[in-house]
């Protein structure tokens, strides 16, 4: 099976639909969503009733953490972020905030297991960022491959069988064979808002029958999105951090 | 994991078990066949102990990964994996003849004889390079021939891929590799390089010119590192009648820095079919190793200090491309030749380690091929090279970064592409002919190199005045 992978949405409609375009082209037979449907960008309601249509015909919708701040105003982020959220809460719809509301935090398939971010606490939303960070997500589960995001940087790291965790920085459009004797955890990147310096939408398809994993980007129109969170009045940190991808 | 037991005439997944080919320490080797399909195959099955070094499970995944993906002669072609829940192996092409092994047994060859050889295998290594693999295990028994003469790398397991996770790389303490064919920086633990494959090509070459090895064959990680610092004797003092051009281009690929062996393997395929080309240096000429005092400086020194961090895009060889230009000199405008001296400089200020080849073909006549004309044919061929110099002063390139050929040819189009084909060229750059009717005439080169070439080709033409 064809599984889509992706993560981070973060309000950002344009960068949604070119890749859910770029999935259908790939054949993909069922979307994965990662979580942070919400946060940073301009079309929140959009983006829910879009990824509720989704999940009611088979797509799988994980909870972020800025998904979570929606129903909880304590919630520990900074100030850019926190503010970006104060400006969406009001703009959901009652339907769409109880959506995210009931989001699961993992989801565990055969031997694969989805999770927002560092899975050895999926609720305390921890960064999976390098090999010590990956040892204590993957120490956490049995399962051979856990799929992640929240870092907005496509990574993939291998538990080796001395019990050492390597670090792979996948290139684009590569198919990575995950070999089944190994366990293996990937970093889906951001669609909504990349932070490793290609500003296009970022996911990754997962063939499940050969067991390969191949991460790709999406182009879109990141003008046309900076000028959408600049028409929203929000932050113009945000509205730059599409058109650099930083 | 089950462990089936293999034998001659049971099936596993479809392949027929023929006879056993080879039996080694990490893997045997079985003939195998397929109901309907004429291809010779080979089953390569590991050698899995309980309990044993893992490095041998770790590298036989790893070859499972990498020759799929790869392609073209230079390897053999790959036909399937099997799964590790069942039975691990790997089904390929099955390659008639020997590796280089046998060939031990008649060291030392001539120099000639072994630079015809490793021209054959650095096209090997370039085209692995080209598709982002480092072999990391270069030796005489990984090295086969077509029937064509095309050299074949074979077992990649303990190779690295630039766009693979690389298993191998931090699993374990002690560095993998065949010792005495090991890089320096593969001693030191560096797994993605391409210029570790230049080194042990070089090790293999001193080897085979001279009859010794030039490290020995240490057995301990104490006895590898000594390559860090002690230099190899000069093969020239082994061998007195091996010619310097030829020292010169071992003892490069010997460079414990491996920023001052060849940039590309394609460059040095390319010094090892040009002798007379090839820039002498002090190597060229040595024959004692280096003083006590400098191997003793250099032994004080922190060994990461002694070789070079990989290039920074590993495995990326565009920075290193072989550039051959192609020079019309008895049509060529001032015009036209400034302005192609003006494109091959800009290519090469944007690639430090390119190499720039000067071609000239020189157009034989289909009925003038008689032997009286050799005399004025000699001197034609100085004064080609001479015209091909002087065109080149203007790019102030220093030694060792061009090269000058006068080619033969009945076909000058034909000859410019087997010349881009044998030398792996990157970028044939080229002149349009001025006059459109002597193009309509005698046809376009620029335009037949340019359809059949493999690899980019720019040509350069001057902006023509149009007249009414």
């Amino acid at each position: 099976m064809r599984l889509g992978l992706i993560s981070d949405i973060h309000s950002n409609q344009l960068a949604l639909e070119a890749v859910l375009a770029r999935c259908g082209a790939l054949r993909v037979e069922q979307l994965i969503v990662l979580g942070d449907l919400v946060g940073y960008g301009p079309d929140p309601e959009a983006v829910v009733q879009r990824m509720m249509a989704l999940a009611a015909s088979g797509a799988l919708v994980l909870m972020g953490n800025h998904d979570e701040a929606i129903g909880r105003p304590t919630a520990n982020m900074n100030d850019v972020a926190l503010a970006a959220i104060n400006w969406t809460r009001p703009r959901l719809s009652d339907a769409s905030r109880q959506f995210l509301s009931q989001l699961p935090l993992t989801h565990r398939r055969d031997d694969m297991l989805f999770v927002h971010a560092d899975a050895s606490a999926p609720g305390r939303w921890n960064y999976v960022t390098d090999t010590a960070s990956a040892h204590v997500s993957l120490a956490a589960t049995d399962a051979q491959l856990t799929v992640c995001g929240h870092v907005h940087q496509p990574q993939l790291y291998c538990y080796t069988a001395t019990a050492k965790v390597i670090h792979h920085q996948p290139s684009m459009d590569i198919a990575i064979p995950l070999a089944p004797q190994r366990r293996w955890l990937a970093v889906i990147g951001a669609v909504g808002q990349p932070r490793d310096g290609n500003p296009s939408a970022g996911f990754a398809v997962l063939d499940t029958a050969a067991r390969e994993i191949t991460f790709k980007r999406a182009p879109y129109d990141t003008e046309a999105a900076a000028e959408r969170v600049r028409a929203a009045g929000l932050p113009e940190r945000l509205a730059v951090r599409l058109l650099t991808g930083h | 994991m089950a462990k089936t037991r293999l034998e001659s005439g049971s099936t596993l997944d479809g392949f027929v078990i023929g006879d056993l080919v080879h039996r080694g320490g990490m893997a045997h080797l079985w003939q195998v066949s397929r109901p309907g399909d004429a291809t010779q195959m080979l089953m390569k099955i590991p050698v899995l102990h309980e309990g044993e070094d893992p490095a041998a499970i770790v590298s036989f995944e790893m070859e499972q990964m990498i020759m799929p993906r790869l392609k073209g002669p230079h390897v053999p072609r790959h036909i399937a994996n099997g799964d590790f829940a069942t039975q691990p192996y790997i089904v390929m092409e099955r390659l008639d003849g020997e590796t280089l092994l046998p060939q031990l047994d008649a060291l030392p060859l001539p120099a000639e004889t072994v630079a015809k050889l490793g021209a054959k295998i650095a096209d090997a290594l370039a085209a692995l390079h080209a598709q982002g693999v480092v072999h990391l295990d270069l030796k005489p028994s990984n090295i086969m021939f077509r029937q064509n003469g095309d050299a074949v790398l074979i077992d990649f397991g303990l190779a690295h891929h630039r766009d693979l996770p690389d298993l191998m790389q931090e699993e374990f303490r002690l560095p993998y590799g065949t010792a005495p064919y090991m890089a320096p920086e593969q001693v030191m633990g560096v797994r993605n390089d391409y210029r570790s494959d230049l080194f042990a090509l070089g090790c293999l070459m001193y080897f085979f010119a001279t009859g010794t090895r030039p490290f020995g064959d240490p057995q301990k990680l104490k006895g590898l590192k000594q390559r860090l610092w002690q230099d190899p004797v000069p093969p020239r003092k082994l061998q007195p009648d091996i010619p310097p051009w030829f020292q010169e281009i071992v003892l490069r690929c010997l460079e414990v820095r491996a920023g001052r062996r060849h940039p590309s393997a394609a460059q040095l395929a390319h010094d090892l079919r040009n002798p007379d080309q090839v820039t002498l240096t002090a190597r060229a000429g040595k024959l004692t190793q280096d003083g006590f005092f400098a191997v003793l400086k250099r032994k004080g020194e922190p060994p990461s200090s002694l070789i070079d961090k990989p290039p920074a895009d590993e495995a990326e060889l565009s920075d290193a491309p072989i550039v051959a230009v192609a020079l019309n000199l008895d049509d060529l405008t001032p015009e036209l030749s400034d302005k192609l001296r003006r494109t091959a400089s800009r290519i090469l200020e944007r690639s430090p380690q390119a190499r720039l080849a000067c071609l000239n073909v020189q157009k034989l006549n289909r009925l003038a091929m008689d032997s009286s004309l050799d005399e004025e044919g000699n001197n034609k061929h100085v004064q080609r090279l001479v015209g091909l110099k002087d065109w080149a002063q203007g790019l102030k390139l220093e030694q060792g970064r061009i090269t000058f050929h006068v080619l033969e040819a009945i076909d000058p189009a034909e000859t410019i592409l087997d010349y881009a084909r044998q030398n792996n060229v990157d970028h044939i750059l080229m002149g349009a002919r001025e006059n459109s009717t002597m193009r309509k005439i005698l046809g376009s080169v620029s335009g037949k190199v340019a359809a059949e070439a493999p690899c980019s080709v720019t040509v350069v033409r001057n902006r023509q005045l149009t007249e009414e």
